[in-house]
């Protein structure tokens, strides 16, 4: 069931976005807060499909940089293309393909489940929301409780409507601050068709979890204090390497 | 306008739900009137003073409703879901108005028999008919204006104190248009002249501040 979700026909988009061979694309951006530099000189390339794992310690930029591919935050210096598109300026056509599932669910606690869905589906100007509303609530394994308020439902079963609000406009890219935090192993697994390796999108996935990140990823981006320490393909970077990235500040 | 639509029945729904904005307005105004009532010692108003009474407390009991406009947004889904949509920004204003629009004439609904209970002796029904006119222009400004300030004072800290501060000033004209537009509906006896122009006024007013919101409201938006 969950893998029928994740791989059914895809609508159309408003606008689809240039065939390029890489996803994201960032060059020396630099994203500040007040004087603070969140984000400095970062540059990283993700090619179509790959997962990008961004870790490093709190603070350490990765937050800003979901925030700024989501397209809720500028770039204050620096390029950055995501899905051929370039930010901030074609901001509104990036949006209709990424999907974010970070730490807020993004859902209205006084609606049920199914009413959150088909709020985000108006949004997106989804066709046919019922039937994919469906699909995805079948495939995390939450339909019984569609009908209840998301205040009755327990963190973890909100985290997986949150993953059906992420890709239910079956976005390309994925970005992913954390999102098996709240899940049990068993949820974990339901949502691996939607959110995993196999859902086919392009995703970067922000972990403290370093085995996981090298397992799920194609290239490993680590970041201290807003500056890119480790920028490589998985297979070439160690567990000691990243955990490293964690030691020996304090 | 899919996107308006779709926010705006989503506020209105959790409004329903929760009936945490409307009925509060109308408690405020009930009680604003009593105080009123009592405060003046009065049974029966007229003219300018009646006009006063109505729409100051209108005014108040608006704020209420604004200042939890976006409550929802910030306490539950926060903006990112909104602002993430591939929707254009101002959408969430039309909405935001929008919802407000319905939360005052709900308020209205309830406020304006209990003013006429308690101060209008006679005429209120026949006036009735113009007041309405006053009131939804009225609430026309005061929704576009509460919903762009309030989507600043969201951001800040000091919401509850800011969105009066910026919000009062603001109003004032709409205020004095709105008054002066019901004295002569709550005179004895009635007397429509002048409404016509005060109504313009207000419509003005309402043209004025709605291109205003439409122009700054993407960049009031940005991060």
């Amino acid at each position: 069931m969950a893998t029928d979700a994740a791989t059914a026909a895809r609508p159309e988009p408003a606008a689809t976005p240039p065939r390029t061979a890489e996803a994201i694309r960032i060059d020396r951006l630099v994203r500040r807060y007040g004087e603070r530099d969140a984000l400095s000189e970062v540059s990283v390339s993700l090619r179509r499909g790959q997962t990008l794992a961004v870790l490093g310690r709190n603070g350490a930029g990765k937050t800003t940089l979901l925030r700024v591919l989501a397209t809720l935050l500028l770039p204050h210096e620096g390029s950055v293309q995501v899905l051929g598109f370039e930010l901030p300026r074609q901001a509104h056509e990036v949006r209709a393909h990424v999907g974010m599932l970070g730490h807020d669910t993004l859902l209205y606690r006084d609606l049920t489940a199914r009413e959150n869905l088909i709020f985000y589906a108006r949004l997106y100007d989804l066709r046919d929301p019922e039937t994919r509303i469906g699909e995805l609530l079948d495939a995390t394994g939450m339909s019984r409780r569609a009908t209840e308020p998301i205040s009755n439902l327990s963190r973890g079963m909100a985290q997986r409507i949150a993953v059906c609000r992420a890709v239910l406009h079956r976005p390309e890219l994925l970005l992913l601050d954390e999102p098996y935090a709240h899940l049990d192993p068993e949820a974990g697994e339901l949502v691996e068709a939607l959110i995993g390796r196999t859902s086919g999108a392009t995703r970067v996935l922000v972990s403290h979890d370093v085995e996981r990140s090298l397992e799920e990823a194609d290239r490993v981006l680590a970041l201290r204090d807003g500056r890119v320490v480790v920028d490589a393909p998985s297979r070439e970077v160690t567990p000691a390497a990243l955990r490293a990235v964690y030691g020996g500040r304090h | 306008m899919k996107a308006a639509l779709a926010i705006a029945r989503k506020d209105l729904l959790v409004e329903l739900r929760t009936k945490e904005s409307v009925p509060a307005m109308a408690l405020f105004a009930v009680t604003t009137f009593v105080i009123f009532h009592f405060g003046l010692d009065r049974d029966r108003l007229e003219g300018e003073l009646a006009a006063g009474v109505l729409w100051v407390t209108l005014l108040f009991a608006a704020i209420l409703g604004i200042n939890r406009l976006f409550v929802a947004e910030r306490e539950q889904a926060g903006f990112d879901g909104i602002l993430m949509a591939p929707i254009d920004r101002t959408s969430l204003l039309v909405a935001k108005a929008g919802a407000l629009f319905v939360y005052l004439v709900a308020l209205e609904l309830v406020a304006l028999p209990v003013f006429a209970l308690f101060f209008i002796d006679s005429g209120f029904w026949a006036a009735l008919p113009r007041l309405a006119l006053v009131t939804l222009l009225a609430d026309l400004g005061l929704a576009v204006v509460g919903a762009m300030l309030a989507s600043i004072a969201v951001h800040t800290r000091a919401r509850d104190l800011l969105l009066p501060i910026l919000l009062l000033p603001l109003t004032v004209p709409a205020v004095i248009a709105a008054a002066a537009a019901t004295k002569p509906l709550l005179s004895i006896p009635l007397d429509t002249g002048g409404v016509a122009k005060w109504l313009a006024v207000l419509a003005l007013y309402d043209a004025v501040f709605g291109l205003l919101a439409y122009a700054l409201f993407d960049f009031l938006m940005e991060d």
